[in-house]
Protein backbone atom coordinates (compact mmCIF):
# COMPACT_ATOMS: atom_id res chain seq x y z
CA UNK A 1 0.00 0.00 0.00
CA UNK A 2 0.84 3.71 -0.72
CA UNK A 3 1.77 5.31 2.84
CA UNK A 4 -1.14 6.35 4.88
CA UNK A 5 -0.08 10.47 4.49
CA UNK A 6 -0.26 9.86 0.25
CA UNK A 7 -2.94 8.34 0.65
CA UNK A 8 -4.86 11.04 2.54
CA UNK A 9 -3.18 13.25 0.74
CA UNK A 10 -4.65 11.72 -2.38
CA UNK A 11 -8.15 11.60 -0.64
CA UNK A 12 -7.68 15.51 0.17
CA UNK A 13 -6.99 16.45 -4.07
CA UNK A 14 -10.35 13.69 -4.58
CA UNK A 15 -12.05 16.14 -2.10
CA UNK A 16 -13.93 18.90 -4.34
CA UNK A 17 -15.20 16.05 -6.63
CA UNK A 18 -17.16 14.69 -3.86
CA UNK A 19 -20.21 17.61 -3.64
CA UNK A 20 -20.81 16.70 -7.78
CA UNK A 21 -20.93 13.34 -7.09
CA UNK A 22 -23.21 13.39 -4.40
CA UNK A 23 -25.34 15.99 -6.49
CA UNK A 24 -25.36 13.54 -9.26
CA UNK A 25 -26.24 10.35 -6.73
CA UNK A 26 -29.18 12.22 -5.27
CA UNK A 27 -30.53 12.32 -9.54
CA UNK A 28 -29.53 8.65 -9.55
CA UNK A 29 -31.27 7.59 -6.62
CA UNK A 30 -34.29 9.90 -7.34
CA UNK A 31 -34.86 8.29 -10.56
CA UNK A 32 -34.15 4.59 -9.83
CA UNK A 33 -36.55 4.66 -7.11
CA UNK A 34 -39.07 6.56 -9.67
CA UNK A 35 -38.45 3.70 -12.09
CA UNK A 36 -39.80 1.05 -9.79
CA UNK A 37 -36.06 -0.06 -8.24
CA UNK A 38 -37.12 0.29 -4.21
CA UNK A 39 -35.03 1.77 -1.92
CA UNK A 40 -32.30 -0.70 -1.77
CA UNK A 41 -31.40 -1.84 -5.44
CA UNK A 42 -30.63 2.20 -6.11
CA UNK A 43 -27.95 2.39 -3.04
CA UNK A 44 -26.48 -1.62 -3.82
CA UNK A 45 -25.96 -0.44 -7.45
CA UNK A 46 -24.04 2.39 -6.40
CA UNK A 47 -22.04 0.41 -3.95
CA UNK A 48 -21.38 -2.44 -6.31
CA UNK A 49 -21.29 -0.96 -9.98
CA UNK A 50 -19.50 2.92 -8.93
CA UNK A 51 -20.05 4.08 -12.24
CA UNK A 52 -22.22 6.95 -12.68
CA UNK A 53 -22.73 6.62 -16.34
CA UNK A 54 -23.34 2.77 -16.61
CA UNK A 55 -25.81 3.13 -13.69
CA UNK A 56 -27.70 5.86 -15.85
CA UNK A 57 -27.27 3.66 -18.58
CA UNK A 58 -29.07 0.87 -16.95
CA UNK A 59 -31.88 2.41 -15.76
CA UNK A 60 -32.09 4.29 -18.84
CA UNK A 61 -32.42 1.04 -20.83
CA UNK A 62 -34.69 -0.88 -18.53
CA UNK A 63 -36.73 2.09 -18.64
CA UNK A 64 -37.58 2.07 -21.92
CA UNK A 65 -38.35 -1.68 -22.13
CA UNK A 66 -35.13 -3.25 -23.08
CA UNK A 67 -33.98 -6.63 -21.85
CA UNK A 68 -31.67 -6.88 -19.13
CA UNK A 69 -28.95 -8.34 -21.39
CA UNK A 70 -29.21 -4.95 -23.34
CA UNK A 71 -28.76 -2.78 -20.08
CA UNK A 72 -25.68 -5.17 -19.28
CA UNK A 73 -24.21 -4.47 -22.83
CA UNK A 74 -25.08 -0.44 -22.90
CA UNK A 75 -23.28 -0.85 -19.20
CA UNK A 76 -20.16 -2.16 -20.66
CA UNK A 77 -20.00 -0.26 -24.10
CA UNK A 78 -20.23 3.38 -21.46
CA UNK A 79 -17.99 1.49 -19.29
CA UNK A 80 -15.39 0.62 -22.04
CA UNK A 81 -13.46 3.39 -21.46
CA UNK A 82 -11.95 1.78 -18.75
CA UNK A 83 -10.05 -0.37 -20.80
CA UNK A 84 -7.86 2.74 -22.30
CA UNK A 85 -8.18 4.65 -19.04
CA UNK A 86 -6.36 1.27 -17.57
CA UNK A 87 -3.80 0.61 -20.04
CA UNK A 88 -2.37 4.51 -18.94
CA UNK A 89 -2.18 3.66 -15.83
CA UNK A 90 -1.44 -0.06 -15.55
CA UNK A 91 2.41 0.67 -14.81
CA UNK A 92 2.00 2.76 -11.93
CA UNK A 93 -0.40 0.40 -9.72
CA UNK A 94 1.92 -2.13 -8.04
CA UNK A 95 3.15 -5.87 -7.67
CA UNK A 96 1.51 -8.80 -9.55
CA UNK A 97 -1.42 -9.27 -11.67
CA UNK A 98 -3.75 -10.21 -9.28
CA UNK A 99 -3.05 -6.76 -7.18
CA UNK A 100 -2.94 -4.47 -9.97
CA UNK A 101 -5.95 -5.72 -11.53
CA UNK A 102 -7.74 -4.70 -7.54
CA UNK A 103 -6.07 -1.39 -7.03
CA UNK A 104 -7.42 -0.53 -10.24
CA UNK A 105 -11.38 -0.91 -9.03
CA UNK A 106 -10.47 2.41 -7.42
CA UNK A 107 -9.53 4.12 -10.33
CA UNK A 108 -12.32 6.32 -11.60
CA UNK A 109 -12.97 9.10 -13.98
CA UNK A 110 -11.96 11.89 -11.47
CA UNK A 111 -9.32 9.79 -9.87
CA UNK A 112 -7.71 9.17 -12.92
CA UNK A 113 -7.75 12.36 -14.36
CA UNK A 114 -6.88 14.25 -10.90
CA UNK A 115 -3.10 11.61 -10.97
CA UNK A 116 -2.39 12.27 -14.24
CA UNK A 117 0.92 14.15 -14.07
CA UNK A 118 1.48 14.27 -18.07
CA UNK A 119 4.02 12.76 -20.05
CA UNK A 120 2.08 9.42 -19.15
CA UNK A 121 3.12 9.21 -15.42
CA UNK A 122 0.29 8.94 -12.84
CA UNK A 123 0.64 9.47 -9.49
CA UNK A 124 -0.31 6.08 -7.43
CA UNK A 125 -1.22 7.36 -4.55
CA UNK A 126 -4.38 10.19 -6.16
CA UNK A 127 -5.27 7.21 -8.03
CA UNK A 128 -6.40 5.37 -5.20
CA UNK A 129 -6.86 8.16 -2.55
CA UNK A 130 -8.73 10.07 -4.36
CA UNK A 131 -11.80 7.74 -4.89
CA UNK A 132 -12.15 7.66 -0.92
CA UNK A 133 -14.30 10.54 -0.25
CA UNK A 134 -16.18 9.95 -3.96
CA UNK A 135 -17.16 6.87 -2.79
CA UNK A 136 -19.13 7.76 0.16
CA UNK A 137 -20.47 10.78 -1.58
CA UNK A 138 -21.81 8.36 -4.52
CA UNK A 139 -23.65 6.32 -2.06
CA UNK A 140 -24.77 8.77 -0.06
CA UNK A 141 -26.00 10.83 -2.62
CA UNK A 142 -28.06 7.81 -3.85
CA UNK A 143 -29.52 7.39 -0.52
CA UNK A 144 -30.51 10.98 -0.61
CA UNK A 145 -31.73 10.90 -3.55
CA UNK A 146 -34.07 7.76 -3.16
CA UNK A 147 -35.27 9.06 0.32
CA UNK A 148 -36.17 12.27 -1.36
CA UNK A 149 -37.29 11.10 -4.80
CA UNK A 150 -39.03 13.49 -6.61
CA UNK A 151 -39.43 16.25 -3.75
CA UNK A 152 -36.07 17.45 -5.15
CA UNK A 153 -37.38 18.89 -8.52
CA UNK A 154 -34.98 19.59 -11.09
CA UNK A 155 -31.79 20.08 -10.04
CA UNK A 156 -29.70 20.63 -13.10
CA UNK A 157 -31.46 24.50 -12.40
CA UNK A 158 -28.33 24.99 -9.96
CA UNK A 159 -26.16 23.99 -13.10
CA UNK A 160 -23.88 21.72 -10.75
CA UNK A 161 -24.12 18.72 -13.44
CA UNK A 162 -21.09 21.08 -15.33
CA UNK A 163 -18.90 21.10 -12.22
CA UNK A 164 -17.31 17.61 -13.32
CA UNK A 165 -16.92 18.76 -16.94
CA UNK A 166 -15.28 21.92 -15.58
CA UNK A 167 -13.07 20.12 -13.19
CA UNK A 168 -11.73 17.66 -16.11
CA UNK A 169 -11.24 20.72 -18.32
CA UNK A 170 -8.74 22.26 -14.96
CA UNK A 171 -7.44 19.05 -15.72
CA UNK A 172 -7.50 18.77 -19.06
CA UNK A 173 -5.39 22.77 -18.64
CA UNK A 174 -1.81 20.93 -18.11
CA UNK A 175 -2.11 18.55 -21.38
CA UNK A 176 -2.43 21.61 -23.59
CA UNK A 177 1.00 23.36 -22.71
CA UNK A 178 2.31 21.45 -25.87
CA UNK A 179 1.33 21.70 -29.67
CA UNK A 180 1.09 17.83 -29.28
CA UNK A 181 -0.96 18.26 -26.44
CA UNK A 182 -3.16 20.52 -28.04
CA UNK A 183 -3.36 18.54 -31.27
CA UNK A 184 -4.55 15.25 -29.30
CA UNK A 185 -7.46 16.93 -27.05
CA UNK A 186 -8.93 18.72 -29.76
CA UNK A 187 -8.74 15.81 -32.28
CA UNK A 188 -10.11 12.99 -29.38
CA UNK A 189 -12.93 15.82 -28.63
CA UNK A 190 -13.62 15.73 -32.06
CA UNK A 191 -13.91 12.24 -32.28
CA UNK A 192 -16.64 12.14 -29.58
CA UNK A 193 -18.46 14.67 -30.99
CA UNK A 194 -19.05 13.56 -34.58
CA UNK A 195 -19.73 9.56 -32.48
CA UNK A 196 -22.18 10.88 -30.40
CA UNK A 197 -25.10 10.94 -32.69
CA UNK A 198 -23.64 7.89 -34.56
CA UNK A 199 -22.47 5.51 -32.33
CA UNK A 200 -24.40 4.05 -29.20
CA UNK A 201 -23.01 5.69 -25.17
CA UNK A 202 -19.84 5.33 -24.84
CA UNK A 203 -18.44 4.22 -28.39
CA UNK A 204 -17.10 8.04 -29.09
CA UNK A 205 -14.88 7.90 -25.73
CA UNK A 206 -13.50 4.95 -26.40
CA UNK A 207 -12.91 5.70 -30.07
CA UNK A 208 -11.47 8.84 -28.85
CA UNK A 209 -8.43 7.19 -27.65
CA UNK A 210 -7.40 6.99 -31.64
CA UNK A 211 -6.33 10.62 -31.13
CA UNK A 212 -3.09 9.65 -28.69
CA UNK A 213 -1.70 7.83 -31.97
CA UNK A 214 -0.81 11.21 -32.97
CA UNK A 215 1.95 10.68 -30.31
CA UNK A 216 4.12 8.89 -33.01
CA UNK A 217 3.70 11.31 -35.69
CA UNK A 218 6.74 12.86 -35.77
CA UNK A 219 7.30 15.86 -34.42
CA UNK A 220 6.69 19.20 -36.54
CA UNK B 1 -35.37 -10.39 -9.42
CA UNK B 2 -34.32 -9.81 -12.67
CA UNK B 3 -33.19 -6.17 -11.64
CA UNK B 4 -30.87 -7.67 -9.30
CA UNK B 5 -29.22 -10.08 -11.52
CA UNK B 6 -28.98 -6.76 -14.41
CA UNK B 7 -26.67 -5.28 -10.88
CA UNK B 8 -24.72 -7.96 -10.42
CA UNK B 9 -23.85 -8.72 -14.17
CA UNK B 10 -23.06 -4.94 -15.01
CA UNK B 11 -20.74 -4.71 -11.65
CA UNK B 12 -18.77 -7.63 -12.80
CA UNK B 13 -18.34 -6.67 -16.51
CA UNK B 14 -17.45 -2.78 -15.04
CA UNK B 15 -14.75 -4.79 -12.68
CA UNK B 16 -13.53 -6.60 -15.75
CA UNK B 17 -13.09 -3.72 -17.77
CA UNK B 18 -11.23 -1.84 -15.05
CA UNK B 19 -8.80 -4.72 -14.30
CA UNK B 20 -7.71 -5.81 -17.85
CA UNK B 21 -5.75 -2.81 -18.71
CA UNK B 22 -3.49 -3.45 -15.18
CA UNK B 23 -4.12 -7.22 -15.54
CA UNK B 24 -2.66 -7.70 -19.20
CA UNK B 25 0.04 -5.12 -18.93
CA UNK B 26 3.12 -5.69 -17.36
CA UNK B 27 5.16 -2.65 -15.84
CA UNK B 28 8.13 -3.19 -18.38
CA UNK B 29 8.11 -4.96 -21.71
CA UNK B 30 6.25 -2.10 -23.38
CA UNK B 31 7.90 -1.00 -26.70
CA UNK B 32 8.43 2.83 -26.60
CA UNK B 33 5.45 3.07 -28.81
CA UNK B 34 3.40 1.84 -27.14
CA UNK B 35 4.55 3.47 -24.23
CA UNK B 36 4.44 7.06 -26.50
CA UNK B 37 0.65 6.40 -27.05
CA UNK B 38 -0.28 5.23 -23.65
CA UNK B 39 0.88 8.87 -22.59
CA UNK B 40 -0.80 10.46 -25.44
CA UNK B 41 -4.61 8.83 -23.76
CA UNK B 42 -5.00 11.76 -21.30
CA UNK B 43 -5.30 14.10 -23.20
CA UNK B 44 -7.29 12.31 -25.77
CA UNK B 45 -9.70 11.34 -23.56
CA UNK B 46 -9.80 14.37 -20.69
CA UNK B 47 -10.90 16.39 -23.95
CA UNK B 48 -13.48 13.61 -25.06
CA UNK B 49 -15.24 13.08 -21.75
CA UNK B 50 -15.71 17.01 -21.30
CA UNK B 51 -17.11 17.13 -24.92
CA UNK B 52 -19.28 14.28 -24.70
CA UNK B 53 -20.37 15.54 -20.96
CA UNK B 54 -20.72 19.12 -22.66
CA UNK B 55 -22.46 18.76 -26.27
CA UNK B 56 -24.89 15.84 -25.84
CA UNK B 57 -27.98 15.34 -24.36
CA UNK B 58 -29.35 12.18 -22.38
CA UNK B 59 -30.86 11.46 -25.82
CA UNK B 60 -26.98 11.19 -27.85
CA UNK B 61 -27.99 13.91 -29.77
CA UNK B 62 -25.40 17.20 -29.85
CA UNK B 63 -26.86 20.28 -28.56
CA UNK B 64 -25.33 23.77 -27.25
CA UNK B 65 -26.77 24.66 -24.44
CA UNK B 66 -26.66 26.07 -21.16
CA UNK B 67 -24.01 23.59 -20.47
CA UNK B 68 -21.38 25.03 -23.54
CA UNK B 69 -22.11 28.51 -22.11
CA UNK B 70 -20.89 27.37 -18.53
CA UNK B 71 -17.75 25.44 -19.88
CA UNK B 72 -17.00 28.55 -22.47
CA UNK B 73 -17.06 30.92 -18.63
CA UNK B 74 -14.58 28.18 -17.27
CA UNK B 75 -12.55 27.86 -20.17
CA UNK B 76 -12.26 31.68 -20.31
CA UNK B 77 -11.12 32.19 -17.03
CA UNK B 78 -8.63 29.62 -16.96
CA UNK B 79 -6.91 31.42 -19.96
CA UNK B 80 -6.98 34.59 -17.92
CA UNK B 81 -5.13 32.28 -15.31
CA UNK B 82 -8.04 32.41 -12.73
CA UNK B 83 -8.06 29.88 -9.91
CA UNK B 84 -9.02 26.44 -10.93
CA UNK B 85 -12.30 26.82 -8.35
CA UNK B 86 -13.06 30.41 -9.19
CA UNK B 87 -13.11 28.94 -12.96
CA UNK B 88 -15.99 25.64 -11.65
CA UNK B 89 -17.83 27.82 -9.38
CA UNK B 90 -17.95 30.73 -12.72
CA UNK B 91 -19.18 27.29 -14.99
CA UNK B 92 -21.76 26.19 -12.93
CA UNK B 93 -23.19 30.05 -12.32
CA UNK B 94 -23.24 31.02 -16.26
CA UNK B 95 -25.40 27.15 -17.02
CA UNK B 96 -27.72 27.65 -13.74
CA UNK B 97 -28.02 31.87 -14.94
CA UNK B 98 -28.82 30.88 -18.29
CA UNK B 99 -31.38 28.27 -17.34
CA UNK B 100 -32.87 30.55 -15.19
CA UNK B 101 -33.38 32.78 -18.31
CA UNK B 102 -33.93 30.89 -21.24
Amino acid sequence: MAAMGELLAGARAGLPFALPTFVVGVSFGALAYELGWGAIAPVAASIVVFSASAQFAVASVLAAGGSPGAAVAAAALVNGRYLPMGLAVARWLRGGRLRRALEAQAVVDASWALANRGDGRFDRAVLLGATLPQFPAWVAGTAAGVAAGSAIGDIDRLGLDVVIPAFFLVLLGGELATRRGRAVAALGALIAVLLVPATPAGVPIVAASGAALLGLVARP
Amino acid sequence: MSLWLTLAAVALVSAILKAAGPALVASRGLSPSTQVVFAHLPPALLAALIAVQTFADADERLVVDARALGLAAAAAALTLRAPALLAVALAATVTALTRMLL
